[in-house]
């Protein structure tokens, strides 16, 4: 899975993506830090009060934070393997478009569509077969998980044709 | 009254028409969904927890220990048919199994596992049944500085012990305390980090985490690779059943796994796969056939499925009598409990008994269930192993969903869902493990109450943690966990750490 990677011939560059996970975490540390210190004036009598936890949380971070920055520098991140950037937008595409069908259209075309969505990302691109086969799937999975086990899935126009 | 009628009492309880109908659905579904590749028993007991929101504590506890039963072994299946190298907690499983499978036998390999998994299972849940009462006395001389101190243990080998990073480990850990103070505040009522949205409130969901990082991220990791090819599904061919020969070396390897997997997964800490390794390291020291080792010895399946189920039980131990989830399974486990309001500890043994004891009959049933229902199964289960890669994970997205929006249906809701999907994708990319943020946002917060009551009590000193002996030992352990692997890796002695890396997808 590693191609190339190899420390001894190549010159140790800095890792720009692990710096940003750095980056990532101080600022998580900062936000934390920022939040918490409305409540420090809550410690009451032991002075252990809300904020405690979230402070030492806050600078665990910045210190891994630091930690980050040193073996990005070192280059000590294992090698990656190469990602394929259109299978994931499918699949984010899908989610995001089930999130906002969900509440008009229903559990059944919302989840249909990221169920197409996802095929495609593996590589089933015909959509005009595979939405309504996942439509189809999905309103069985609702017939059953909110017909027969009462959970509370949104219903759309097609399920007010059984319900 | 004794374990004995306690336990007793519980085959009572698990042996109602209902509760088997519960535990054979538990177990059917478990090995159904744990089947298919890419799925381990983390996130079929995540995907499966909203199909027991609508029963009552008991029914449904008993149908989670019939899921998490039959997800061990419907991953095994899939390690031993399908060499799916990744999934790591039965990686050692597949290095003899799916050797076997190729040389045609694997019929015995898929036998050995399940009547070894049935073996271990069994004895395993009985010692579970004789340790708890114990633990749980120990248990009630626990106080709050000494509970700290059993998180604090459990936090170090859960993220840093294994796996081949510590920064990354801990980065893990911490990401998932950031997450765990969302919310209100439980001893105070204040909101944190909640930045005034009403849907923060209540804290992020244990089982949308649990489901976005592990589904959602590992199916856009395997979208991501591209098109590696169909993968090869090894047909079962022959007889399932084991020769005598089989036999005569199975029946010791299944003991000694299951001596060496329940203890590691009782205690309380993480890293419960390292049995498995050792039982195959055990096993290749052991065997009379060491040039089969490598081409499909059956000691070399029989030990470690044996390790591996007999931990999983042990796991039960802390998880019931601590409140303790040393993995992500058992911290999912543990938010199913929580959704009813019940809190595994001493005191669910004393409030609850019958639910508790109920819970670990009906885990002595779902095994022999799992071991009538798997063999002559086992055709159909190979079939759910070659559904196509584009319906698989369209099903386990379906699915993922599914659960969150039956759990809370709510735009938001997705939203996160798909957040965490995402950061659970990039942190799969950089060698980030997993299961360190699904334990970090459940135990968090109540290591935090267990920390701050214990400083209340002291008005603040926070030597107080170090002067109780049991505590002080506990937090010279965990250092030492914490330190111990960093000098190890930093003299180059990293790759067995890696190995042992407790990863549950």
């Amino acid at each position: 899975m590693s191609k190339g990677h190899t420390p001894s011939t190549e010159t140790r560059r800095p890792d720009r993506a692990a710096l940003v996970i750095a980056v990532f975490l101080a600022a998580l540390g900062g936000l934390i830090f920022w939040d918490a210190s409305r409540l420090a004036s809550m410690g009451g009598y032991s002075g252990i009060g809300p904020a405690t936890v979230p402070f030492v949380i806050a600078g665990s971070l910045l210190i891994l934070a630091v930690w980050t920055v040193f073996e990005a520098l070192r280059g000590d991140f294992p090698a990656r393997d190469r990602q394929e950037v259109g299978p994931v937008v499918w699949i984010v595409g899908g989610l995001v478009l089930q999130m906002l069908l969900l509440k008009t259209a229903g559990f059944s075309i919302a989840t249909g569509v990221l169920f197409a969505a996802t095929a495609a990302a593996f590589g089933k691109r015909k959509l005009w077969m595979t939405i309504p086969v996942g439509i189809l799937i999905c309103l069985g999975v609702w017939l059953i998980f909110a017909g027969l086990l009462q959970l509370s899935l949104p219903a759309g126009p097609l399920e007010h044709l059984f319900w | 009254m004794n374990t004995f009628d306690f336990l007793m009492q519980g085959l009572l309880v698990a042996a109602q028409p209902m509760n088997l109908l519960y535990a054979l659905i538990g177990v059917t579904l478990g090995t159904a969904v744990g089947v298919l590749p890419g799925i381990g028993p983390a996130l079929t007991v995540a995907l499966l927890l909203p199909v027991t929101y609508q029963l009552d504590p008991g029914g449904s506890l008993i149908m989670f220990a019939g899921i998490y039963y039959g997800g061990m072994y419907g991953g095994s299946t899939t390690s031993i048919l399908l060499n799916t190298p990744g999934e790591s907690a039965s990686i050692v499983t597949a290095l003899e199994g799916n050797k076997m499978a190729r040389a045609g036998r694997g019929g015995p390999a898929l036998a050995t596992a399940a009547i070894g998994s049935f073996v271990a299972g069994l004895i395993a849940t009985m010692a579970l049944a004789l340790i708890a009462p114990f633990v749980v006395k120990l248990a009630l001389v626990f106080g709050p500085r000494e509970y700290f101190a059993l998180m604090v243990l459990a936090f170090v080998t859960v993220s840093s012990a294994f796996g081949d990073s510590t920064l990354r480990g801990l980065t893990s850990l911490f990401i998932g305390f950031a997450l765990a103070i969302i919310g209100i505040d439980q001893l105070t009522g204040q909101t944190r980090m909640s930045f005034g949205v009403p849907d923060l409130l209540d804290g992020i969901e244990v089982t949308t985490l649990a489901v976005a990082m592990f589904a959602i991220g590992e199916s856009l990791y395997i979208a991501a690779q591209g098109d590696l090819g169909p993968d090869k599904v090894e047909a079962v061919r022959g007889s399932v059943w084991m020769n005598r020969q089989d036999w005569a070396r199975s029946w010791k390897a299944w003991l000694r796994g299951t001596a060496i997997g329940f203890p590691i997964g009782a205690m309380p800490a993480g890293g419960a796969e390292i049995g498995t390794f050792l039982s195959y390291a055990t096993e290749k020291r052991l065997t009379k056939y060491p040039e089969e080792f490598g081409n499909g010895a059956i000691e070399g399946v029989a030990g470690p499925e044996a390790a591996n189920n007999a931990s999983a039980a042990g796991t039960l131990v802390p998880l019931l009598t601590l409140g303790l989830p040393t993995t992500a399974t058992a911290a999912i486990m543990l938010a199913g409990f929580q959704q009813y309001g019940l809190q595994p500890g001493p005191l669910l043994f004393a409030t609850n008994p019958q639910l508790v004891w109920g819970l670990i009959a009906s885990l002595l049933i779902a095994n022999f269930m799992l071991l009538v229902l798997n063999l002559p199964l086992v055709g159909l289960w190979v079939k759910l192993l070659t559904i196509p890669k584009p319906w698989l994970y369209a099903g386990i997205l379906l699915f993922a969903t599914l659960g969150t929006i039956g759990a809370n249906p709510s735009v938001f809701e997705l939203g996160m869902l798909l957040a965490f999907g995402v950061l659970g994708y990039v942190m799969r990319i950089f060698g980030y493990p997993i299961a360190p943020v699904v334990v970090g946002l459940i135990l968090g917060p109540l290591a935090e109450q267990q920390l701050r009551r214990a400083l209340a009590i002291s008005q603040g000193d926070v030597t107080v943690l170090f002067t109780s002996p049991i505590a002080a030992v506990l937090l010279l352990i965990a250092a030492a966990a914490l330190i111990i692997p960093l000098i190890l890796r930093a003299r180059g002695r990293g790759e067995v750490l890696a190995q042992l890396a407790a990863s549950e997808d």
